[in-house]
């Protein structure tokens, strides 16, 4: 019995070994393996076997069935592997075929951009965002800021009037926030206004709508030298390390003293000469780039805000306000304000 | 304001290159728009000469052969101008001098005849008109040779000043002159004013003239001289060319005296022909109404009863500071001059010539308020030229009707407040010297200033603060001004949570393929029709300007279709193939009737900015919500081999919405409802928490066909509506972790006319707290479910925080979900 079990162990294995294919093996595994295999016989049959032979032929049976399984499993991998490879060799994409597209992302539009990248520098800076209507008052827009009604400078800004009420119009700035933000908030106040603004007037660097930024800073003790440091600071953040800000003496009827204030050039450095020695086009030669207006807020606005605490012999401080196209128009080379409004989606795409 | 450089330089001679001047006047606080040039590039090569002989041209009628004395020896040049003649002295042009425009001159051969140079009229060195030809030098002794820029101003630098509006003062030649002598410390000639005429006339000026004043408060000081024996004759040529450099025709002596003063003192005059004003009595009163009258530009003017005009008895002949009239106008044949020099309110004058739109160099001087005090300066120097210039003696005695003239203003300026204000020290001997250049008188008082104000800056320095700018411009901020930060604790900067979740709306919308676009707040007012809003909408009552640029700008939108949809055509119509855009922008919306206007009137959510609630004791006029607007047209995605060339349909853009709403933690829900701009089968209201958020559809074809867009889906909702569900940034944790959920699919099968979002509610309503979720993944129509049956495959999950569901809890569910559903007509399949 005992020779049997070692001759069918014999030949599995040569058949093991000699399999082509894994239906082969199969077919082996039900001959040596399955219910109806000589092995399994033998196995089944130990129990009427005498008790002496009982033990040495079942281990024997038992062995030839152990090493038979591990034999077809070691065969099957072995041949598994072969079939995958030569499968896989089979299904080859041609990799030079164009990815399908993604779905494309969006942009922001410039301005939104560029009036997100001033309030960041802001914020950094303690500032918080306020926001006011963008059909104002006539008191908001002129009056509290000391343009009071037939002064000249309210001429300084052509102004878009609403039809229904000559005490309302289009906001020709974003500084009627300031006024708002004092009236809803004692001092120390630290804040900036970005949104839209009108002014009757239209051609390559005039738009009847536009952008601004308006800061203001109030507290003890503010300074016109706080103000150069916080346009020193804002401006290097948008235009890049190395640029400062210069302060002209201005007017404007609700700062006192005013300013206009200019960016070094950051593409001759302030010199005003270009590496080939050509004028700065940029700059036109003048080594600075004007940016906005600012200056000390005037007692007589902050008299429209005192009963909030804005007594001008107790606090002070600055308000500056800049075009967001113009900051985008210098930073990007944009040649005409208009180019802002076309959302020529060719355009808006350029910037990510 | 046109300043020539050597007018200026007669009373403050800085002793640098205009150029140099230009940049210190810029960073003091005078911008020079810049530095012009009037006349030829350079003085070289120009002249005085005198023609010995002036013969007719053998060969050509026009053209005179002049024999010209020209210092250097005799010269033939060959002259066309009319009126050249021997005798007379004349500006010569030698070979190699630069006309203006870069004509060099040569010798050349005119018609046979070389000619050795060129002599010049007034036009072309631009030193005036010449309507007659040549410029005719007077001959005070003039040697020929003599170069010409030592008797005229040839080459005349012009700096081109902007004043800015409160510095009237600077509106004058001897104005600026002071304020270059304040920046620079150069020497100031005296106050040209300082010298009257000899008064050698007839009688008393109250014998020719008189001036009644009927609105004081309009106009605080009207005084007027009288000359007789007036010559009038053009102006010498010193005075063309002044006029000519600052922008001023000149027009005949007694015009052009009363320019030339009101551009060296910031005052301006007016000459009457007396005879031409009965009796010489004028009267200085408000119009009535509808009031008419022809000014020297020869245009009919019609008064309001606001306008102050300047009236003899037959009527108005001038309006007040801003132009005089036809009637009584210097004119050739004038003997006698009335010479006015009067005050107006700045404030009325600006009003009129708003009112007229007629603004001249005397209304843009007086809108800003002057002082009375000018007057008599303005008389002191005038009569001076009168007499010199015209032939004229003045009468003496000047009438001169005053109201109140203002008492010198007097400011104490506090030492600590300079350094306080300006973060600057400036030493008090300097804060000194800059004041008085300046015009200021100034006692010491310790640490501080008593400051007297000159009348030039009466309206202008009127407080403590402005002298400090004075002090702070003159002492040089971009020199001084040391860079520092506000050393204000305790502040802390940021975004409210609105203005996060509005980026955040923002960045989604770009996330999932959409570009920003920034539309106009205006629009046309038949941008509703297009859209097929009905008149009886309030969408249709936009806020109407009453002043726009153009009619396509003069209504404030209250929609960002229309500016969306501009821009898709615009785009299309550049050969886009497919859109996909987004707006964050504010529509204008009329106030509600109800007085206040908080725009979430009636509404449960809190206001704020994005509702158009903004800060400040008053509230905005109109309500201004923040809306997020889109619309598609096309496919989302490129085509490409692959596919993926579907055009968005109203399930895309409900994607999008969702998407977006789902990054701001918002929960919509849709209901079928019409716009008149939507396809009335595929459009949907929007709402949050049960109140309306907007709208979301496909677009009505003919709003299309007005754009010329096909095919657009779009949605627009108010961000407010949104950010008041949102849960970003508030959520609770839930624990999905510890215990695993059960999935069970169903298809429900019901009636078609039911909505899909009310088979959802029942299955909700069955499924009670334990079911978490029930997604639609599969839509069936057809003969399986039968005819006006639909059946809808949903994936349910179940869920228990707290421990593992059974088979029977889920099944009791289950039971109960198909109770749900079989009352709203629905059955569960298979």
């Amino acid at each position: 019995m005992l020779d049997r079990i070692e001759e069918i162990r014999k030949e599995a294995a040569a058949a093991i070994e000699a399999a082509p294919g894994t239906a082969e093996l199969e077919e082996l595994r039900v001959r040596y393996l399955g219910r109806k295999a000589e092995l399994t016989t033998i196995l089944r049959g130990i129990a009427e076997l005498p008790d002496q032979e009982r033990g040495r032929v079942g281990s024997g049976a038992n062995q030839a069935r152990t090493q038979l399984e591990e034999l077809i499993a070691a065969r099957d991998e072995a041949l598994d592997a072969g079939e995958l490879e030569s499968r896989l060799a089979g299904d080859r994409i041609d990799v030079t075929l164009p990815g399908a597209p993604a779905r494309p992302v969006g942009h922001l539009h410039l301005i939104t951009r560029t009036t997100r990248q001033i309030e960041d520098v802001m914020i950094g800076l303690g500032y918080r965002v306020m926001e006011g209507p963008e059909v104002e008052h006539d008191y908001y827009n002129f009056t509290a800021l000391n343009h009071p009604p037939g002064h000249p400078a309210r001429m300084l800004q052509d102004t878009f009037y609403v039809q229904s009420d000559p005490e309302v119009l289009l906001r020709t700035h974003t500084s009627p926030v300031q006024v708002r933000g004092m009236e809803s908030q004692p001092p120390p106040i630290f804040m900036i206004a970005p949104g839209k603004v009108y002014r009757r007037d239209s051609d390559a660097t005039h738009s009847p709508m536009f952008h601004q930024v308006e800061g203001l800073a109030i507290g003890e003790g503010i300074t016109l030298a706080d103000l150069q440091g916080t346009l020193d600071e804002m401006l290097r953040a948008i235009f890049g390390a190395g640029r400062e800000a210069r302060m002209r003496p201005h007017f404007f009827p609700f700062t006192e003293p005013s300013v206009e204030f200019d960016v070094s050039c950051f593409q001759c450095e302030g010199t005003g000469k270009l590496a080939d020695g050509e004028r700065c086009n940029l700059c036109k030669g003048i080594g600075w780039i004007e940016v906005g207006g600012a200056g000390m807020v005037d007692p007589n606005v902050l008299g429209f805000v005192e009963f909030n605490g804005y007594d001008p012999e107790q606090v002070q401080g600055f308000a500056f306000g800049m075009g967001v196209e113009r900051i985008a128009m210098l930073r990007h080379g944009v040649p005409d304000l208009r180019r802002f409004f076309d959302n020529d989606v060719r355009v808006l795409e350029q910037f990510h | 304001m046109r300043v020539p450089y050597s007018w200026l330089r007669e009373y403050c001679d800085p002793g640098v290159e205009p150029g140099k001047l230009a940049e210190r006047l810029a960073m003091t606080g005078t911008e020079v728009e810049r530095v012009g040039a009037v006349g030829p590039p350079s003085a070289e090569g120009f002249v005085v000469g005198r023609v010995l002989s002036a013969e007719p041209h053998p060969n050509a009628d026009r053209l005179r052969v002049c024999t010209v004395d020209t210092g250097d020896g005799e010269r033939t040049i060959v002259c066309g101008a009319p009126n050249v003649a021997a005798g007379q002295t004349v500006p010569v042009a030698l070979p190699g001098a630069t006309l203006p425009g870069g004509h060099k001159i040569g010798r050349a051969k005119l018609r046979g005849v070389e000619s050795a140079g060129m002599i010049c009229a007034a036009a072309e060195l631009e030193l005036g008109e010449s309507p007659d030809g040549i410029l005719v030098l007077e001959d005070d002794g003039l040697v020929p040779g003599t170069p010409l820029a030592e008797v005229l101003p040839v080459g005349e630098a012009v700096l081109e000043l902007e004043v800015t509006p409160n510095r009237v003062d600077c509106f004058g030649v001897y104005g600026v002159a002071r304020e270059v002598h304040a920046i620079s410390a150069a020497p100031l000639a005296p106050e040209p004013w300082a010298d009257d005429a000899p008064a050698e006339g007839e009688g008393e000026a109250s014998d020719y003239a008189s001036v009644t004043v009927e609105v004081p408060s309009l106009c605080p000081r009207f005084t007027a001289r009288v000359f007789t024996d007036v010559t009038i004759a053009p102006s010498p040529a010193w005075l063309q060319a002044r006029l000519a450099a600052a922008g001023q025709r000149s027009i005949n002596n007694v015009v052009d005296v009363t320019n030339y003063v009101m551009l060296l003192t910031a005052q301006p005059l007016h000459a009457f022909d007396l005879d031409k004003v009965p009796d010489g009595a004028l009267t200085i009163r408000a119009a009535s109404a509808g009031e008419k009258m022809r000014t020297l530009d020869d245009v009919e003017r019609t008064f309001d009863a606001e306008t102050v005009l300047v009236c003899d008895s037959n009527g108005p002949s001038g309006i007040a500071g801003i132009m005089g009239g036809q009637r009584s106008e210097v004119s050739g044949d004038t003997t006698r001059v009335l010479l006015e020099v009067a005050n107006w309110n700045g404030t009325n004058i600006l009003r009129s010539s708003r009112m007229l739109s007629l603004r001249s160099e005397a209304s843009a001087r007086f809108e800003k308020q002057l002082h009375p005090e000018l007057c008599m300066r303005a008389q002191r120097i005038a009569s001076r030229l009168m007499v010199e210039l015209c032939g004229a003696k003045l009468v003496p005695g000047t009438i001169d009707v005053a109201a109140e003239i203002p008492e010198p203003r007097k400011l104490t300026l506090r030492g600590e407040r300079v350094e306080g204000l300006l973060g600057m020290a400036i030493e008090q001997a300097d804060q000194v010297a800059y004041l008085e250049r300046l015009g200021f008188g100034v006692e010491i008082a310790g640490d501080d200033l008593e400051v007297t104000v000159p009348p030039d800056r009466h309206y202008d320095a009127s407080r403590e603060v402005d002298l400090i700018e004075e002090v702070g411009r003159v002492h040089g901020l971009d020199e001084h001004l040391p860079s520092t930060l506000p050393a204000v604790a305790g502040r802390v900067g940021g975004l409210t949570r609105e203005q996060r979740l509005r980026r955040r709306a923002e960045d989604t919308m770009r996330d999932l393929g959409f570009d920003e676009v920034v539309g106009w707040s205006f629009t046309d007012p038949g941008e509703p029709t297009r859209l097929r809003i009905p008149a009886d909408d309030p969408r249709t009552a936009g806020i109407v300007l009453s002043n726009p640029l153009s009619e396509d700008q003069s209504v404030m939108r209250t929609t960002l279709l229309g500016s969306l949809l501009d821009v898709a055509q615009s785009n299309l119509a550049r050969g886009a193939d497919r859109i996909a855009i987004f707006e964050s922008a504010r529509v204008y919306l009329p106030p509600p009737p109800t007085g206040r206007n908080r725009p979430n009137i009636g509404r449960n959510r809190p206001a704020g900015a994005l509702d158009g609630d903004f800060s400040g004791k008053r509230a905005a006029p109109v309500a201004e919500p923040h809306r997020i607007g889109s619309i598609a047209v096309g496919p989302l995605a490129a085509k490409s081999w692959r596919g993926g060339d579907e055009p968005a349909d109203f399930f895309a853009l409900k994607g999008t919405l969702e998407a977006l709403a789902g990054q701001l933690g918002a929960e919509l829900s849709f209901e079928a409802a019409e716009e008149p701009f939507l396809h009335p089968g595929r459009a949907a209201r929007v709402s949050a928490a049960g109140e309306s958020a907007g709208w979301i559809g496909e677009l009505h074809p003919l709003v299309g066909r007005a754009w010329d867009v096909e095919a657009a889906v779009g949605f627009e909702v108010d961000l407010a509506a949104l950010v008041a569900v949102s849960t970003a940034g508030e959520e609770a944790f839930e624990d999905v972790t510890s215990f695993p959920a059960i999935n069970q699919d169903i298809a429900v099968v019901f009636p078609a006319e039911i909505a899909a979002e009310q088979v959802r509610g029942a299955v909700f309503a069955g499924g009670g707290e334990l079911l978490s979720g029930a997604e639609v993944f599969d839509l069936y129509e057809g003969e399986q479910v039968g005819e006006g049956r639909k059946s809808l495959a949903l994936r349910l999950e179940f869920r228990a925080p707290d421990r593992t569901l059974t088979d029977e809890e889920v099944a009791e569910r289950r039971a109960a979900i198909e109770a749900e559903l079989e009352k709203i007509g629905g059955t569960l399949r298979g």
